[in-house]
């Protein structure tokens, strides 16, 4: 934690974006988590995404339940809305607000403990209801703010500071959400921005429920020997199965790579995803091949990261309920009140 | 690329942009510390050390300090570090107990220094404690050199070089006054172990074209009236005056002239604006008293009527290609145009002259006719007599005097005492935590967003009715205190450490102006593209880790760093650390 503010001085040849801001501007206020800690590498990451989409910061919303990691919309995007909900309760909450008001993007920050432990069943059900949102775990397998307790992500066998070893089996976030149906979901590590940085700004382009798994080390209780969610642990282990190089909009592509090394992913907003296999084989867009090659590599032992499947043509709740194109809180009260003779109608066709 | 070798003091002297610029190495921003702090008597101190005149340069310094300083390039202005100098001189209070006493015995040696300015001053500073005898002589009735003669009390009181001047002389060094040294031949005849020539360049430029010499009653030159003002010779001038020139002695001279009865007074340049030689700040000030300059003029000759002079005809010039290709001024071809006036003061140059050496005595002149001096040594090619100042590279300003004096100083001890001149002493290099706490530092490390201060002055009407009356006045406590904290505290140096790095990007997050970067090595012209702000001011060095677990180098550009010391907060391993550089150059009689 730091108690000086960060200087307001930039570096003369920061360049701001289309909108006129610069990357300065889409920071938060200064953090007050552990110096090192890797959720800081995360904050600054969305706000380079944010930067570079010239994302207009209030048209996006912020939420986060509790702990470590929920604290950090506090420490990027200053000038978008934030919402901090009790322990657990972000999902439900993010998908409130965008039922109410689809236009915003809608990013949820939440942790291990936060998602699944007590969040489990709220992180379930909005992520199979398809709730429009990039979702961004923090993935430090590890209860910091309570001094360093195992997670529910903690791998069994790995072990604690103290020595301590865990014997529980871990919940793999990616895993699960693939099986609920996300139609995005990638992992990453807080220590590979230039990885991380694409799939975040590409999450947050995809239309439907965005899940990002990230492996971000807490400096202070679990960057040991023996932990596997450390810098060390992660970028012996770390298999990366393809690299988001560019993110492109409704530009035509050209081709810099060779056939076969080259995966393009067309989404329903007319961006182009331009993944760079580094996985022979790897088919980011076949979820039940996916959900073996995962299961596969994690049984050997490794860190699978990148963009591990994506849905081109998902929907989102609001297809499947077809609510109107306008959002509801902006709804008058003609259209929230048509009247008896509209509710005559309605009841006539029931009867 | 390499690892930066932090091992010499090299790399962070360079970070200290304003130590670095100065020609005697003062250390800045530990004596602007010393100043938010109030502790003006030591900042003053650390000030004499390095510059001996802290109070005369606070008003008069050229300021190479200044365009070098850091917030100039995070900012647009640089810290007033002039005018806290001048602040710290102006409230030091008594000195008495911290001055070095003179020797108590001495060394038997002898050493004489011709001329009493800045460079012999400083001289007789470095070797007097020392146990040196040491005899300076000049053709004025008191000690101060240019300082005392070129000056004009507006601008320097006369209080003040008194003061500093005595601080030299309560050393114990003789001063024999109004006494011109007419030969170097007899000198060295004279039992002297060595001689120091600090006679400056006396001789101001005349200019030589038609009616010079009919209308000579009013045409002055520039130097030697500046210095008959100041010694009360002259106490008067025409109404309408022309300066012709372009440097810090015509602004001295328009300014002087404009007290003196000069109601209509201009500057003439040859030059265009940007390129005069007077510093910024003289120009403004000249053009804040009302004086126009007008520029791309060439005087072609003196008008005069029964031998008075009535006015100047000058040629009009442009920066024009000539048949080579080479941009020079050259006449547009417009008609010449006329100036009235009742004088003219010329101050278009200085030069060196040294008729009173002999050229037998074994002391080399190059081919412009200056001495042969070494660079570093400033010993002259007889290996007795040495040079400083502006007798030895020609004309500059008061600091480079205080710096050849303290180098010539250590020359002169060394030779002496029987040793190599040649063999620099090293400077003295601390490099020390400020790390108090977890995120406490022993320096201020919030960044002041504030906007230099202006000084205050002397109202027009009232500078202008004196000649004597100073025009700035001063910081006072607030101003000085709020300019202080402007200082970045560059000698703070970010101090990293590779084995203890665990690449976790908290100092990359973090760092305010983009200043750090891990990356693959390379070629420097190439790694500076890639850095996270490219590294475009190749006047400001890389610093490049050795080689990180994953391969990569952290690389550093410290142009635009402002030392807030956020990287080694934010660092959980402490592979970044804020420690305290300060250098402190080796006078005479250090390193031994």
């Amino acid at each position: 934690m730091t108690y000086i503010a960060k200087p307001k001085f930039a570096h003369p040849s920061l360049q701001p974006n289309k909108l006129g801001f610069t990357r300065r501007d889409y920071e938060g206020r200064v953090s007050t988590l552990c110096a090192g800690c890797g959720h800081d590498s995360i904050s600054a990451a969305i706000i380079q995404a944010a930067f570079e989409l010239d994302i207009e910061p209030h048209r996006l919303a912020k939420l986060s339940g509790i702990g470590c990691s929920s604290k950090t919309p506090d420490y990027f995007l200053g000038a978008s809305h934030g919402f901090n909900t009790v322990h657990g309760r972000m999902p439900s909450v993010l998908t409130g607000a965008n039922l109410a008001n689809r236009d915003l993007v809608y990013l949820g920050v939440s942790g291990d403990g936060d998602s699944a432990s007590i969040g489990l069943g709220q992180f379930a059900h909005s992520i199979r209801r398809g709730v429009n949102m990039t979702y961004i775990v923090e993935n430090n397998g590890v209860y910091g703010l309570t001094k360093g307790q195992f997670s529910a992500t903690s791998d069994r066998g790995s072990k604690s500071k103290k020595g301590v070893v865990n014997h529980d089996s871990a919940i793999d976030m990616v895993s699960l959400a693939l099986q609920l149906g996300a139609t995005f979901v990638a992992r990453s590590f807080s220590g590979d921005k230039e990885q991380l940085v694409p799939l975040i700004k590409a999450a947050l382009r995809h239309k439907g429920a965005a899940f990002i798994d990230t492996i971000s080390p807490c400096i202070a209780f679990n960057n040991h020997a023996g932990s596997t969610k450390s810098f060390d642990w992660v970028r012996e282990h770390n298999e990366a199965v393809n690299r988001l190089d560019m993110m492109v909009g409704r530009a035509p592509i050209t081709a810099q790579y060779a056939p076969g090394e080259m995966v393009q992913v067309h989404q329903h907003d007319g961006t182009v995803l331009n993944l760079r296999k580094l996985a022979a084989n790897y088919d980011p867009t076949d979820r039940v091949k996916a959900m073996h090659f995962l299961q596969e590599r994690q049984a050997a032992g490794e860190v699978v990261t990148g963009l591990l499947y994506v849905d081109p043509q998902a929907e989102d709740l609001h297809d499947s309920l077809g609510t109107v194109a306008t959002p509801l809180n902006a709804l008058g009260t003609a259209e929230l009140t048509p009247g008896a003779a509209a509710l005559d109608k309605i009841n006539a066709s029931l009867r | 690329m390499e690892p930066t070798n932090t091992e010499s003091p090299e790399h962070f002297h360079k970070v200290v942009d304003c130590q670095w610029a100065c020609p005697a190495h003062t250390p800045v921003p530990e004596y602007i510390r010393m100043i938010a702090q109030g502790r003006y008597a030591d900042a003053y101190m650390v000030n004499w050390r390095s510059n001996v005149f802290p109070g005369i340069l606070g008003r008069t310094c050229d300021r190479p300090c200044e365009p070098a300083c850091r917030r100039d390039r995070v900012e647009d202005q640089p810290v007033a570090i002039c005018r806290l100098k001048r602040f710290a001189a102006d409230n030091k209070g008594d000195l008495s107990d911290r001055m070095p006493a003179p020797a108590a015995n001495w060394n038997g040696k002898t050493v004489a220094c011709v001329g009493a300015g800045p460079a012999s001053l400083t001289v007789a500073r470095d070797l007097a404690p020392l146990g040196y005898r040491v005899v300076l002589f000049d053709r004025d009735a008191k000690g101060g050199g240019m300082i005392r003669s070129q000056i004009p009390r507006f601008r320097l009181p006369e209080e003040v070089i008194d003061e500093e001047v005595g601080f030299v002389t309560a050393l114990g060094p003789e001063l024999v006054l109004n006494k011109e040294v007419n030969s170097l031949k007899a000198l060295l005849a004279e039992p002297y172990d060595a001689i120091f020539v600090g006679t400056g360049a006396p001789r101001g430029r005349d200019l030589d074209v038609p009616g010079r010499a009919e209308a000579a009653a009013n045409i002055h030159i520039g130097i030697d009236w500046l210095s008959s003002v100041s010694f009360g010779h002259i106490e008067k001038i025409g109404r309408r005056v022309i300066v012709l020139g372009g440097g810090n002695t015509a602004m001295d001279c328009c300014r002087t002239s404009r007290r003196l009865g000069g109601e209509d007074v201009k500057v003439i340049v040859r030059s265009g604006f940007e390129e005069m030689k007077a510093s910024p700040w003289e120009k403004e000030d000249a053009m804040h008293e009302g004086i126009p300059i007008h520029n791309f003029l060439v005087p072609k000759s003196f008008t005069h009527e029964d031998g008075k002079l009535t006015g100047v005809w000058f040629e009009k010039v442009a920066w024009q290609a000539g048949l080579d290709g080479r941009k020079a001024l050259r006449p547009t071809g417009e008609p010449d145009q006329h100036f009235e006036c009742d004088d003219v003061l010329v101050a278009i140059g200085q030069e060196n002259s040294f008729p009173w050496i002999e050229r037998d005595i074994g002391l080399e002149f190059n081919k412009w006719d200056m001495p042969v001096v070494g660079e570093t040594t400033f010993q002259s090619t007889n290996p007795k007599v040495f040079f400083g100042g502006d007798s030895a590279f020609g004309p500059k300003n008061i600091i480079w005097a205080v710096a050849h004096g303290h180098e010539a100083a250590v020359s002169i001890d060394l030779y002496c005492r029987g040793q190599d001149t040649a063999l620099r002493p090293p400077p003295g290099v601390t490099l020390a935590s400020q790390k108090m706490g977890i995120h406490e530092w022993s320096y201020d490390n919030d960044v002041s967003l504030d906007e230099r201060r202006k000084v205050p002055l002397l109202e027009t009407s009232l500078a202008l009715a004196s000649v004597k009356a100073e025009v700035e006045l001063g910081f006072d406590r607030e101003l000085a205190y709020a300019e202080t904290q402007r200082c970045l505290n560059c000698d703070v140096q970010t101090v990293f450490s590779a084995p203890a790095c665990i690449e976790c990007d908290a100092c990359v997050d973090i760092c305010p102006t983009d200043c750090i970067t891990f990356t693959a090595n390379g070629d420097e012209a190439e790694v500076r593209t890639r850095l996270k702000a490219p590294a475009l001011n190749l006047t400001q060095d890389l610093y490049v880790s050795g080689s990180l677990p994953t391969g990569r180098v952290m690389v550093k550009d410290e142009d635009v760093c402002l030392h807030c010391g956020l990287c080694a907060e934010r660092c959980p391993t402490g592979a970044w650390d804020m420690q305290k550089f300060l250098l402190t150059t080796t006078q005479a009689g250090g390193c031994r």
